[in-house]
């Protein structure tokens, strides 16, 4: 039998999606003229140890008073720009004496890439195909990705890849190919 | 009575260029009007609602430049609906019709239709200067039009509008034979262009002082035209993202060293800041710098930079500058009179970078500073009182406190006597922008001491009418009032309804005025158009007085209801 608060609660009519205790936008704070965070109370908003993200605060319509042409702007960056500035990860050669490092933001796509690094450590790499990756060399590009995988450099598109990639290595040899068996 | 010949007044007008000097003068006597109307021919509207198209032409056939505002600028902030009003196809229709010979138009706030463009572009054959600032409504194809067809244009300048971008060839739509530009901004353009075109049109442009370019405009394509058009005045950036070590950006490095006459820099609406370098050679000249876009540059980078500005006079940035950065400026910057510190991420208050150390810092080294625009985690009254002591030349002042009813953090206190030293130190302050915790206090210092104030921006503040009235009847120059979120009714509002058409505008939104209370306006004041923006269709089906209205929108006008209103707005 369900409880009917509960019942009430969910059918609730409120501008969040159905499931989130989140609160609702404001067009107003006009009446209560509190911000809808207990300032007093020191926190940061309702039941935040309910909650593993910072609490949202409700956004009051048109505040900040920023033009709306510079917040789509922002949002637009935001969009485009995973961090700010360059993002720059090591990049070894399997047998070179030392690591070089890379902005992976200047450059547009995998060919240029590869480009660079074929230039950068005097080597040449094959040919890329989705069903047995680096064909035609004895080398392949491979990157360590953000839950520490070792992957093969090519495989997702480049804005997940310079998102996610952490490192770059440029593995030699039989390691290579073991990688880019479509096996394991 | 005239002891001198039309053509001597004429000549003696012709040095009186500011508008509100030329009204002055158009009102000593009938003569002085009829020979100010002839001679004038720039016009300035400032609420395009005021008057119609047909009064302007009927009183000044000279007109040759013609700058029109629309909505309120609240619109900026998403509180006024788009479809709202503010439409400059009327204006374009009824000015083509007759013989005025108009060569430039300025718009703000207003809605822009292609066809209005591609009309504009047909009708006037001398047309040379077209600026459209946060307008919306066309698209690139619009541009096409002022493109192909304006065959003296001077002037493109396209400042922080929506624009449909169509990708089209516009630009390639300059004919060959066009070669007077000077100024070409369209950094607000999302989309890519033609970057060949782009090169030949800056080649046979050699009068271009000013260009602006957009997000698609990459280093190289930049390092060419630069290499074309050393003479520029004011450069803004597109793509600023390269490698140090390749060719192009050793290309740009030399052809930066040539433009010896940048004073304005803008834009880095994509930046590697590692590449900064490049730029050191032209920052000692800069007076204008704008790094409102990019949010790339911060740090010691964006520090680096500043060291090198020392001339600046105007400064827009964003405030992961940080209290730090706002140090370095204080103690570099010492021509500085205009500040503007943007949040970097408008959704995000806690992570805002400056507080009042900043302000106070800048305010300290910086003793030329007369505007600011100031966005921020939090104010004190401490600082405030310092700022006011230290710069009492503000003529504007504009402080947002990101969360917006945030108390002196150190006092607990509201903002109440930091703002009242403000309004009485800058005797000069024109414009005010208040945030953080206000009560009725701030209002009557405003209306004791802010005598030369004409546009005052008032959010979530004050505890009753008594605040408004403080500033009714304090502030004699008033010309615009903005309010939103405060618990003024109708008492306030109709205490001096004559007091309105002395102002431009009064625009009140979530407050505690009624529908009673806007139709007792109305009716004691035909030459107020009373506008009810309702949204929410409450209006339709309950017409109870008392009911509280959501927004009121009252301007003064010579011409009585606009005819374009959408549904949901009712003229009383």
């Amino acid at each position: 039998m369900e409880n009917s608060v509960a019942y009430e609660k969910a059918t609730e009519l409120r501008l969040g999606l159905p499931g989130i205790d989140e609160p609702a936008v404001l067009s107003s704070v006009k009446n209560n003229k509190r911000p809808l965070h207990d300032e007093k109370s020191g926190e940061n908003g309702k039941s935040a140890e309910n909650e593993t993200a910072p609490p949202s605060k409700a956004q009051i319509v048109g505040w900040p008073p920023v033009q709306s042409y510079r917040k789509n702007n922002f949002q637009q960056a935001k969009k485009s720009e995973s961090e700010c500035g360059g993002i720059y990860v090591k990049v070894s050669m399997d047998g070179a004496p030392y690591l070089r490092k890379i902005d992976l933001k200047v450059y547009k796509g995998y060919p240029e890439l590869l480009q660079v690094l074929e230039n950068m450590f005097k080597f040449t790499i094959g040919d890329y195909s989705e069903r047995e990756g680096y064909k035609g060399s004895d080398y392949e590009p491979t990157y360590e990705d953000k839950d520490g995988d070792w992957m093969l450099v090519g495989d997702v598109p480049w804005e997940m890849f310079i998102r996610s990639c952490k490192r770059l290595r440029i593995m030699k040899g039989s390691e290579a190919r073991g990688l880019s068996c479509s096996g394991v | 009575m005239n002891y001198f010949p039309d053509e001597v007044l004429e000549h003696v007008f012709d040095f009186i260029t500011s508008h509100k000097d030329r009204n002055s003068v158009s009102l000593v006597c009938k003569s002085w009007y009829k020979i100010e109307r002839y001679s004038r021919q720039r016009v300035f509207i400032g609420n395009c609602y005021s008057i119609s198209p047909e009064r302007l032409i009927a009183r000044f056939p000279g007109l040759k430049s013609l700058t029109l505002k629309g909505k309120p600028h609240f619109a900026d902030f998403n509180l006024v609906p788009h479809d709202w009003g503010g439409f400059v196809y009327p204006w374009i229709e009824a000015l083509a019709k007759s013989r005025i010979g108009l060569e430039e138009l300025r718009l703000k706030r207003m809605v822009v239709s292609d066809e209005s463009l591609e009309l504009l572009s047909k009708s006037f054959v001398n047309f040379k200067s077209l600026v459209l600032v946060s307008c919306e409504g066309f698209t690139t194809d619009g541009l096409a039009a002022i493109a192909a067809n304006c065959r003296f244009l001077r002037e493109l300048d396209l400042q922080e509008n929506e624009v449909d971008d169509h990708r089209g060839h516009w630009l390639s739509c300059f004919p060959e034979s066009c070669t007077s530009l000077i100024s070409l901004n369209f950094a607000c353009l999302r989309g890519e262009v033609n970057l060949g075109a782009l090169e030949r049109l800056v080649s046979r442009s050699p009068n271009l002082k000013s260009l602006r370019l957009n997000r698609a405009v990459p280093l190289d394509t930049l390092q060419k035209l630069l290499m074309r058009a050393p003479q520029l005045v004011d450069l803004g950036i597109g793509s600023y993202v390269h490698d140090p070590f390749s060719e192009a950006y050793n290309k740009l490095k030399i052809a930066i060293q040539r433009c010896k006459s940048i004073r304005s820099l803008s834009g880095f609406l994509e930046v590697a800041p590692h590449c900064m370098s490049a730029i050191y050679p032209i920052c000692g000249n800069l007076t204008f710098l704008n790094l409102s876009y990019a949010p790339g540059l911060h740090g010691n980078k964006l520090m680096k930079l500043i060291q090198h500005c020392r001339k600046l006079q105007r400064l827009w940035i964003l405030d992961c500058i940080g209290d730090k950065g706002l140090g370095v400026v204080a103690l570099t910057c010492k021509e500085l009179q205009e500040l503007r510190v943007f949040p970097s991420d408008p959704f995000e208050a806690g992570n805002a970078a400056v507080t009042e150390e900043g302000l106070v810092l800048v305010s300290a080294g910086c003793p030329k500073l007369n505007s600011l625009l100031y966005f921020c985690q939090q104010m004190t009254n401490a600082a405030l009182i310092t700022v006011a002591k230290n710069c009492p030349n503000f003529i504007r002042f504009r402080l947002c406190i990101l969360d917006p009813i945030k108390p002196d953090p150190v006092t607990n206190q509201p903002l109440d006597e930091g703002f009242g030293a403000i309004v009485q130190s800058c005797k000069g302050l024109k414009r005010l922008s208040l945030s953080g915790l206000l009560t009725d206090q701030v209002f009557l210092y405003i209306g004791m001491y802010a005598e030369q104030l004409e546009m005052l921006s008032i959010a979530f503040a004050a505890d009753s009418d008594k605040g408004m009235l403080y500033v009714l009847n304090g502030c004699k120059k008033l010309r615009k009032l903005e309010i939103r979120d405060c618990p003024f009714g109708d008492a306030a509002l109709l205490e001096d309804v004559g007091k309105y058409e002395t102002m431009r505008s009064l625009w009140m939104s979530s407050c505690e005025v009624t529908l009673g209370g806007c139709k007792a306006v109305a009716e004691k004041m035909p030459s107020l158009n009373v506008e009810i923006i309702d949204e929410s269709e409450q209006m339709e089906f309950n017409l109870d007085d008392k009911q509280k209205v959501d927004k009121m929108y009252l301007y003064r006008t010579l011409v009585g209801h606009r005819k374009d209103a959408p549904e949901y707005v009712w003229i009383l």
